[in-house]
């Protein structure tokens, strides 16, 4: 599903340059359940910003789903974003004047779908993360866990082939931290693959690859649960 | 290309961000409202302008004699000079071209007029029937002279209002006789001047019967000319000079005699009149200037605070799939469907304050302070424009921004 080769980043820092990702190779299959654990500065949030097509690699290769990753332009990027991928952010990243609803409904207007079947998708989703009461209520007037669940129904709703959790646990409580898992847990059973980042041991326990990023390269990459998928 | 999904989130997102709306519509309203306003008060200065200095024909000249003050060719000062109905002809033949109308005029004042038992004094002008154009007169009733009185000699009148108001009343004075000096006249018409009571207590009869009656020659007082339109002010006062020089040679008058042959060109008071006009406008063109790149800035201001503020919220939606040019296109469609509807509500207003105004201000030389509708409109879009180029640039930014350094923003 990602297939990342040789990867290096780099940012210009004033005159010198901050060589962030330094020769990363890495291959996630389908319906995995991966976490990227490392400190900060470790490289892990870049890794996931290119991964997430939100950012340009600079050198390597990256095939997302068998395909190759280059000079895309930002609409090419905008397409492929919506088409494959869900994205679960620390700060829920939620637009603040629109509902529960709407906040899920929102990447199937941007996939073209027609208003009445968004609302019945983005409703959907919604009771699949428990939230069906709270659809028509603001951000603001959701707890920390509810918000993320409205971020992870809104990841989920264009049914993209990968989800990518930038510290998703990062702003919740210890037990909210356990119940979103459980939910991503859940979402991966029913097959998709999941990419998560974190710098928690116990969140990436909970997964079932943990890759260890120091310093812009991969230091290891075990397989944690003994679980065998049926 | 109508989109009503793509309207209904712009919509939405205008409703649920009231202060932002608010604040740019206010923006507009309020800069669309000052335009309206003095440009309003200012066509109102323009009105009251053009009805002080516009009471008889702006395009007339009058010509009439005395006596000379200067000797010339052997020829003694203080000879009264005096026209002829072939200086009328003269004048025809020679300048016709450049006239749009010209009437001699004989004037009788204080000729005693006497209907029944009523009896007034009255300034009687004996004239062609052209010389209606050069009075702002209107005819209330009945008609004005034609040439077939003139032609028959016949003994009619055109009378003021004020003056039937005198002798009849409230009656009506078409087709009654009233006797001028002595003579019995019909009244065949009667009308009324915005110039005031003097220019409606006079009696106007033909020129070729008073000439006969009044001394039987071909004498005349002076002659009422209209030049034509299409003379530049500046033109139209050369002309009058010409006049005034072809007719002192025809007397054997000094060129340099301005007693003999007098010459009163409108145009002269009209180049003072076009030069102050000039001025106003340019006053109400600056002012209006003035309060367009006031909104222009303002306008451009708020969309560049708007799109600052959110940059953030872009960043997600392109997280989610949008691309840039949807992005561009709804900052755009908000920003100018504000501009419009703000725009269209500060006309309104304007337009509703200066109609209440209305001629109330009269004392401080505003009358019927208006705006021509397309002059509103042209502002309102020129703001509409302004706003799509102040909101595009930033929308450009906003939507070029890579999404991560979007969300980051905080």
């Amino acid at each position: 599903m990602i297939k990342l080769q040789n990867l290096h980043k780099s940012y210009p820092m004033g005159k010198e340059s901050l060589h962030v990702l330094k020769g990363l190779n890495l291959h996630i299959k389908e319906g995995e359940f991966v976490s990227i654990m490392g400190s900060s500065g470790s490289g892990k949030s870049t890794l996931l910003n290119i991964v997430g097509l939100l950012d340009e690699h600079d050198e390597g290769t990256y095939h997302l789903n068998g395909q190759l990753i280059e000079k895309l332009d930002e609409k090419k990027a905008a397409v492929l974003r919506n088409k494959f991928l869900g994205f679960i952010f620390q700060s829920f990243n939620l637009i603040t004047y629109k509902n529960a609803l709407e906040n899920v409904a929102l990447p199937l207007y941007y996939k073209g779908v027609n208003r009445k079947e968004r609302q019945k998708i983005a409703l959907e989703y919604l009771d699949k993360v428990g939230l069906k009461e709270w659809a028509n209520h603001l951000p603001s007037e959701l707890s920390g866990g509810q918000k993320q669940r409205v971020a992870i129904a809104r990841a989920l709703v264009t049914q993209p082939k990968v989800v990518l959790a930038d510290e998703p646990t990062g702003a919740l409580d210890s037990s909210t931290s356990h119940s979103v898992m459980e939910l991503l847990k859940e979402i991966n059973r029913e097959g998709m693959t999941v990419f998560v980042i974190t710098h928690e041991e116990d969140i990436a326990k909970e997964t079932d690859r943990i890759v260890r990023l120091k310093d812009g390269v991969i230091i290891s990459d075990e397989l944690v649960n003994k679980k065998v998928k049926v | 290309m109508f989109n009503l999904d793509r309207w209904i989130e712009i919509f939405q997102t205008i409703r649920k961000n009231k202060l932002r709306t608010a604040l740019s519509g206010f923006t507009i309203a309020f800069a669309i409202l000052l335009f309206t306003l003095l440009f309003g008060i200012g066509n109102g200065l323009k009105n009251t302008f053009e009805r002080e200095f516009a009471k008889d024909s702006m395009l007339s000249i009058y010509i009439w004699t005395g006596r000379t003050t200067k000797p010339f060719k052997g020829l003694q000062s203080g000879r009264e000079i005096q026209f002829k109905n072939e200086d009328y002809k003269y004048l025809v033949e020679e300048f016709g071209d450049k006239m749009q109308t010209i009437s001699p005029r004989i004037q009788r004042r204080n000729v005693q007029a006497v209907y029944k038992g009523e009896q007034n004094n009255y300034t009687f002008r004996a004239v062609y029937p052209n010389y209606l154009t050069l009075e702002s007169a209107e005819i209330e009733s009945g008609r004005f002279l034609n040439m077939l009185d003139l032609q028959k000699r016949s003994k009619v009148i055109v009378i003021g209002r004020l003056v039937e108001q005198d002798l009849f009343g409230q009656l009506s004075a078409l087709g009654k006789e009233i006797n001028l000096g002595g003579i019995s006249y019909k009244v065949i018409g009667t009308f009324s001047d915005p110039g005031g009571d003097s220019d409606e207590r006079y009696i106007y009869g033909p020129f070729t019967t008073v000439q006969r009656i009044y001394g039987n020659n071909d004498e005349l007082d002076e002659f009422g000319i209209t030049y034509d339109p299409k003379l530049s002010v500046d033109e139209a006062i050369m002309f009058g000079n010409l006049l005034g020089k072809s007719l002192k040679e025809k007397h054997s008058v000094d060129p340099r005699d301005q007693g003999a042959i007098r010459v009163n060109n409108y145009a002269e008071g009209n180049k003072q009149v076009s030069v102050m006009m000039l001025v106003l406008n340019l006053i109400i063109l600056f002012i209006g200037i003035g309060t367009l790149i006031a909104g222009v800035i303002g306008i451009s201001n708020i969309m560049v605070y708007i799109v600052k503020e959110r940059t953030k919220e872009l960043g997600i939606r392109k997280a989610l799939g949008a691309t840039p040019k949807s992005i561009i296109s709804m900052i755009m469609l908000e920003s100018i469907f504000i501009t419009a509807l703000a725009g269209y509500v500060g006309l309104l207003i304007g337009t509703t304050i200066l109609k209440f105004i209305g001629d109330s201000f009269e004392e401080y030389f505003i009358i019927n302070p208006s705006v021509e509708t397309y002059v509103v409109i042209g502002a309102t879009i020129v703001l509409i424009i302004a706003g799509t180029i102040a909101g595009y640039i930033p929308a450009k930014k906003a939507a070029s921004i890579k999404p991560i350094e979007a969300l980051n923003d905080d």
